[in-house]
């Protein structure tokens, strides 16, 4: 029940460690957060803090109701909110109007980045589902891409639930765990995190603790 | 790309080598692991490729070793590299040498640089 960041994907890039390998990085911009809201038990029946991240520079794009909200939290008018449960304790660590960046991690350290992963339209099963498809020679005919059965006979008479078919794939939401923090950059807002994240460029993302690793 | 990004290539990039073009000749100074002892190992021959950019800049080193061809690629920024010495550069009128491969002995030689 830690608290985690929000952020920004700004792309890929390699760098090296001591061994002198390369080692693959998502550049994220991690912060600066802003706590507009405290729920508590009392009130609001669980324990968390309402955080926004991505300032907004002009005054049409926020909405009246917003922007009394985020007036009264005597924060600036931010774009991408979201909540973290916390513990009775931590609680009492954050204010209404306390700003955090980056440096709540360190380097070293392991995490979970959640984000919305690219869009890829409607998709057939070769690619959604990783099928093998059918053989590419010896008679195969107008059928490569396909399938095949998608269920037995009289018994049961229907498709399965949950049969895998052509559909819908990505821009959904997609949990990466464990990833390492190989930077932490305070001053910039920005940790450099190992291995790839879901998401385009300058998608939005959650940053937690990794709930596995230490 | 993002200038953010772009700082953080250019952070990690090494500035204190020298600039290397297709058809220099170069000796690589490498350090090697062996267990726990560090040591150098050089490699000596003509630069048929460089390529990318920034931090992912890479170049491939090619010589004739024992009479076979060996080649070898490097990432310019690796740590890895101690230090890299020019000891000639060729007059050559492309990019990537890569025709050096079907060549070998006299045919194989580049003109000088003057």
């Amino acid at each position: 029940m830690a608290v985690g960041i929000l952020g920004k994907k700004l792309g890929m890039t390699q760098i090296f460690d001591e061994q002198g390998n390369v080692v693959p990085v998502t550049v994220i911009k991690a912060g600066p957060c802003y706590v507009i809201q405290k729920k508590v038990e009392a009130k609001e029946g669980y324990n968390a803090i309402q955080v926004g991240f991505d300032e907004v520079t002009k005054e049409k794009n926020v909405n009246k109701p917003m922007g009394g909200h985020f007036k009264k939290a005597g924060v600036p008018p931010l774009r991408f909110i979201k909540e973290f449960r916390l513990d009775n304790e931590e609680l009492e660590l954050f204010q209404v109007g306390k700003v955090y960046g980056a440096d709540l991690f360190e380097t070293g350290t392991y995490v979970d980045v959640v984000g919305i992963s690219k869009g890829k339209g409607f998709q057939g099963v070769v690619k959604r589902h990783g099928f093998r498809g059918a053989p590419a020679s010896r008679g195969t005919h107008e059928y490569f891409r396909h399938g095949g059965s998608i269920g037995q006979n009289m018994t049961p008479g229907r498709t399965m639930k949950g049969k895998k078919m052509p559909g819908h794939m990505g821009a959904k939401r997609v949990t990466v765990q464990n990833l390492k923090v190989v930077e932490v950059k305070p001053e910039l807002n920005v940790i450099l995190v190992k291995g790839a994240v879901p998401g385009p460029n300058n998608g939005y993302l959650i940053i937690k603790r990794a709930i596995k690793k230490r | 790309m993002n200038e953010i990004v772009d700082m953080i290539e250019k952070e990690h990039m090494r500035l204190d080598l020298p600039e290397i073009h297709p058809g220099d000749n170069i000796k690589v100074y490498t350090k090697v692991l062996e267990g726990d002892k560090e040591r150098i190992q050089i490699f000596e021959g003509v630069v048929i490729s460089v390529r990318g950019g920034n931090i992912r800049k890479t170049f491939t080193v090619r010589k004739i070793s024992h009479g076979v061809g060996v080649e070898k690629t490097f990432p310019l920024h690796s740590p890895l590299i101690e230090k890299i010495e020019i000891t000639g550069r060729s007059k050559v009128r492309r990019a990537k040498l890569y025709y050096l491969r079907q060549l070998k002995g006299k045919a194989a030689r580049l003109k000088e640089k003057r």
